[in-house]
């Protein structure tokens, strides 16, 4: 049996087995060759599971909510205040993200702002309606389609985890109102965005499962 | 200390105050505005909303320092506003006060809610309003003032 | 004339138009009328608020510019009593409405209520207990003024007419009441006087809106918060964080070090503890340095509050009689009924925060041998009295200010006047300067004095014919009055504000037995809007829900049937909910439900019926029906929002964070975040208010609204839920 045809046979089976996942990161993961080894591919989910610990911390993931409001704090309490996410997610007029959330963080009195302090779009949320955070798989699954991720390519991802002032503030969050820092994601930002470049080199696989 | 130059009101201030301050104190305190009102100074209860370049802004939590040159508009430039005399003037028609203490904030709020949507649904007042404590609980009536006041905006 | 002797002769004119008579009615009324002199008030001008100086015990003032400011005896704080008592007096003194000014009164003697004997809010008591003081008040000066006018016309007193501040003599001439005031103020007070038949009012029974909505709405308005003096300074505290621990030691070098502090200092607080007093220029400057004081605390002999353990402490004691309250029929008859005729209900009920929006304070200055205070207060007379203890002074060298209050609910009727203690203490250090002592949020919402938690476990029998027919009622809860001044109101132990709502209950229930156990715990309690009737008429509610529901009877006609005769107010509420929402209650949509209740509380009768929904696991209240009986309603206008937003107030009770719980002495909230009161969206979207048309005095409107509203909401979940509410907060709602 010619090479190719084991090949093709493999990535058919891979396709059953573990569903339209193959597609969704295939059409991403397009590169010069067009396939990965299976090594390029262990060492990419490898750095994707870095990239969801970080996804799924409180500083990242209480604005990917699937409802409509967003979170606080580490136990991702539902946002005090009736805060809601409104039309662009950036609450409604009266109750604006921007209402308390300044273009940086206020230190004295425990507000965390950034430049446009707005949830993200329901078409990334990263949790389920009960508020329990998605599986690494179907984050995976949500971040790299592009019909719901911004249009975002492999590198256009990265550049987003590099330079987005939202994705930047996860790591310069300030302080809570009792003066106490809030705590940061699991890696540096140096770290994620290595793990990130990893993953995009990789052809951001995604892991198989729901 | 630091000055600053503000915008309030449409009048040039000066105070020299720490730069940490919320805008809430330096109104009241250095201003001696005091129609905006402390309530819980966590952005809770709604009772210091004032307007910031147009965005209706909890100053209770708004340290002074990164107000910038934006303009601070409060209740008490309401009764000068087109949109802010119909509604105080709706509040009052409705009897809507009791103690009266957070009606500064929610009067800042509708404004802020009239001012984009000037035929809001119950559903807009619910979301809007949804952040201004009234301990009284006088929300039937606010509700009441705010479609009262949309109609006489038409 | 030179200035100094006019102001001389003012003065002592002054002094002379001071008439004062001891009247017959009930409480000892005084009345006291005061009149200005035209020139005087021509030079001064209007008056100045900062430099108002109180007699100590007017309540008319006519003017000669033809204002009558009118003296109110008690806090106004949301309730309405600014208008409604000056729209009583004026009524009998046929005053010209839009020229009636009101202010609160200082605390004073004159002013303390008739019934009470002390100066207060609470009860629901100030119309009930001043409509008749203030009818009176007002029908004497107008007798003062028409026989002014017939004197000076030489005619007979009832020739003569009144009508919007103008005395009508029989031919066709007139004299505005300012015109009279002088001469007026020298004649003889009226020992009795005619008041006017209720058909003859013009302002009682009429929809009049408030008198301070404009300054309420425009922030022109100053509440006690709001006051700034010249020099005066900021305090804020820091409590020792358990009730009563003290102080051991505290470095304040930071705190000092901050620019603005101008001094930091222990102080005594509540219950035999002490606390850390910074005195700045402004708020954030007292504020940041407190955050930076370093305060190691003694907790030696104090005891640490644990709700979980109240809880499990509080259902013991629950299943042992108590001090008796009630004990009727046969005590025995509940150990007879067969079980599948028995319910066996245990509720609890946490700890609630009144939370008023305006955050307590209070303003002090010393100086010498007198003080001025400032403050939104309930008890203006206990207040004095406590900073005039504080400071070593009597109580009539202290004058106490009387300031709009942003809410209270019971939180500024506090028998230690423990925020007035600490703001004397701290006056006391900074003599000659004001000082404004301001509790933060997160002081109000640790600092105690909630509403006490409860456990109640009833035995309830049934008949044959679905009535209740033996009642065992044991209620656990902390005393409210033990320990104060109050507590000589208890009998035989026991505190009837623990038990109001059950032992008093209008159901006809034989064999019923009620008894209560108060209790001791380390944390401050005190009375919450409607006071015992917050957990009681949950009780009652729900459980004579649950009996008409077993008894597959309609709930209002089961109550009827239950209710004894004479029990007329809400017999006559009851009928008038029914009339007022049987239509609505026919045709719910579907998922939705309806819930009854009733109460009386304060002399007033009130029912209410509630349309419910579930949604996102709590309640939505789509409509509030509510019928009262309040006797004449004074204002109706009033009545009806009280009605209207008291309903959502008594909502705080079911909210999912609405509680205040402790965890080894240590309470668990902060602020609103934590704590949570109803937000619009908590709230119920319409409330129509119906009153039942009477002639009979009027009764409170104030607290009665809070007890219907939480059974009715869960009598209606219990028929979307199968499931019966028994312990409050209300975390979540489904469905099985």
């Amino acid at each position: 049996m010619p090479r190719h045809r084991v090949v093709s046979l493999l990535i058919s089976t891979l396709f059953f087995a573990f569903g339209a996942w193959v597609i969704v990161s295939g059409a991403l993961g397009q590169t010069r060759d067009g396939r990965r080894s299976a090594a390029d591919r262990a060492e990419g989910l490898a750095a994707w599971e870095q990239v969801y610990s970080v996804l799924t911390h409180p500083r990242c993931i209480n604005c990917h909510t699937a409802t409509n409001y967003p979170q606080q704090g580490d136990d991702r309490q539902r946002h005090f205040a009736n805060v809601i996410r409104g039309p662009e997610g950036k609450g409604v007029p009266g109750l604006n993200c921007a209402s308390c959330h300044q273009e940086s963080n206020a230190d004295s009195t425990g507000v965390p702002g950034g430049h446009n302090w707005h949830l993200a779009p329901l078409s990334m949320k990263w949790q389920d309606v009960n508020d329990n955070p998605l599986s690494s798989a179907a984050v995976c699954r949500a971040v790299t389609d592009r019909s719901k991720n911004g249009n975002l390519d492999g590198p256009g991802l990265l550049k987003h985890h590099e330079e987005e002032a939202l994705v930047l503030w996860a790591w310069n969050p300030g302080r809570r109102p009792d003066g106490t820092m809030r705590t940061l994601p699991p890696l540096s930002h140096a770290e994620f965005v290595a793990a990130t470049r990893r993953w995009v080199d990789a052809g951001t696989p995604c892991p198989p499962g729901r | 200390m630091a000055k600053y130059q503000l915008n309030i009101n449409g009048q040039r201030k000066e105070v020299s105050v720490d730069p940490s301050t919320p805008l809430l104190w330096v109104l009241r305190e250095d201003l001696k505005m005091t129609g905006t009102k402390y309530g819980c100074g966590v952005s809770a209860c709604g009772a210091c909303t004032v307007h910031v370049a147009g965005v209706a802004t909890r100053s209770c939590m708004l340290p002074i320092s990164l107000l910038g040159d934006r303009p601070v508009v409060t209740i008490e430039a309401m009764k000068d506003d087109p949109v802010g005399r119909v509604v105080q003037d709706a509040w009052v028609e409705q009897d809507v006060v009791q103690c009266g203490y957070c009606q500064s904030g929610q009067i800042m709020t509708a404004v802020a809610l009239l001012k984009h949507t000037p035929r809001p649904t119950d559903t807009n007042i619910d979301e809007s309003m949804g952040g201004n404590i009234c301990r009284c609980a006088t929300y039937v009536r606010i509700r009441e003032a705010i479609k009262v006041a949309s109609q006489k905006l038409k | 004339m030179s200035a100094a002797t006019k102001k001389t002769d003012d003065q002592q004119l002054n002094r002379r138009s001071f008439l004062r008579v001891s009247a017959t009615a009930a409480g000892g009324l005084l009345l006291a009328l005061t009149l200005d002199l035209p020139a005087t008030a021509q030079e001064g001008g209007p008056p100045n608020p900062q430099q108002k100086n109180y007699p100590p015990d007017a309540f008319v003032h006519v003017r000669p510019d033809g204002r009558v400011i009118i003296q109110v005896n008690r806090l106004e704080f949301g309730q309405g009593v600014q208008t409604a008592l000056p729209m009583i007096l004026a009524d009998e003194l046929d005053a010209d409405w839009s020229q009636v000014v009101a202010e609160l009164a200082p605390a004073a003697d004159i002013y303390k209520d008739p019934v009470f004997g002390i100066q207060m809010v609470g009860g629901s008591g100030s119309i009930a207990h001043s409509f008749q003081q203030y009818r009176e008040l007002g029908a004497k000066t107008r007798a003062m003024l028409v026989a002014t006018a017939a004197k000076r016309w030489n005619v007979a007193p009832d020739q003569c007419r009144t009508e919007q501040s103008v005395v009508h003599g029989p031919n066709g001439q007139s004299f505005k009441y300012s015109e009279l005031a002088i001469d007026a103020s020298r004649q003889p007070v009226p020992a009795t006087v005619r008041l006017k038949n209720p058909s003859e009012f013009r302002l009682v029974g009429k929809k009049v809106r408030r008198l301070d909505s404009r300054p309420k709405c425009d922030g022109s308005l100053k509440f006690g918060l709001d006051l700034d003096l010249p020099g005066m300074k900021v305090a804020v505290v820091a409590h020792p964080p358990v009730f009563g621990a003290k102080v051991r030691s505290f470095d304040d070098h930071q705190a000092r070090a901050t620019e603005g502090v101008r001094d930091v200092f222990e102080i005594p607080v509540t219950r035999g503890g002490t606390g850390v007093a910074i005195v700045a220029d402004k708020f954030w400057t007292a504020k940041r340095a407190r955050d930076l004081l370093k305060i190691e605390w003694d907790f030696n002999g104090v005891e640490r509050a644990d709700s979980s353990e109240l809880r499990e402490r509080y259902k013991q004691l629950a299943r042992t009689a108590g001090l008796k309250s009630v004990a009727r029929g046969d005590a025995k008859a509940i150990e007879g009924i067969a079980a599948s005729n028995l319910i066996v209900a245990e509720y609890e009920f946490q700890y609630l925060p009144h939370a008023p929006m305006e955050p307590l304070n209070t303003t002090v200055r010393v100086d010498g041998d007198r003080a001025e205070a400032w403050a939104g207060s309930q008890f203006q007379t206990f207040d004095q009295m406590a900073i005039a203890e504080v400071l070593g002074l009597k109580p009539e060298q202290v004058t106490f200010h009387t300031e709009m209050a942003g809410g209270g609910f019971g939180r500024r009727a506090v028998t230690d006047s423990h925020v007035q203690r600490e703001a004397a203490q701290i006056a006391r250090r900074l003599r000659g300067t004001p000082v404004k002592l301001i509790w933060t949020r997160e002081d109000d919402i640790r600092g105690g004095y909630y509403r006490p938690m409860h456990v109640h476990r009833v035995e309830v029998g049934i008949g044959a014919d679905g009535m209740p027919s033996a009642w065992r009622h044991v209620i656990v809860g902390q005393s409210l009055l033990a320990g104060t001044p109050f507590a000589m109101m208890m009998k035989d132990g026991v505190d009837n504000s623990s038990v109001e709502g059950v032992s008093d209950t209008h159901y006809n229930i034989p064999n019923f037995n009620v008894s209560v156990h108060h209790p001791a715990v380390n944390v401050p309690v005190l009375w919450w809007r409607s006071v015992g009737h917050t957990h009681s008429a949950y009780v009652m509610e729900t459980l004579i829900d649950e009996l008409a529901a077993r008894a597959k009877t309609d709930p209002i006609a089961y109550r009827r049937k239950l209710l004894k005769p004479e029990a007329k107010k809400l017999l006559a509420a009851l009928d008038l909910l029914e009339a007022k929402s049987a239509a609505w209650r026919r045709k719910l949509p579907k998922g939705h439900a309806a819930g009854i209740s009733c109460h009386e509380s304060f002399g007033t009768g009130v029912a209410c019926a509630v349309d419910v929904s579930i949604e996102n696991k709590r309640p939505k209240i789509h409509r509030v029906t509510v019928a009262v009986d309040c006797g004449i309603a004074v204002n109706p206008l009033t009545v009806e929002s009280q009605f209207q937003a008291g309903v959502g107030f008594g909502l705080s009770q079911l909210m999912a964070k609405g509680a205040i719980t402790l965890h080894d002495g240590l309470v668990e909230q902060r602020n609103f975040d934590g704590y949570v009161p109803p937000y619009m969206p908590d709230a119920p979207v319409a409330v129509d208010v119906h009153i039942v048309p009477s002639a009979e005095a009027p009764s409170g409107c104030g607290e009665p609204p809070v007890p219907v509203i939480s059974p009715a909401v869960v009598n209606a979940l219990a028929r979307l839920t199968g499931k019966r509410y028994r312990s409050l907060p209300l975390v979540t709602v489904q469905a099985d």
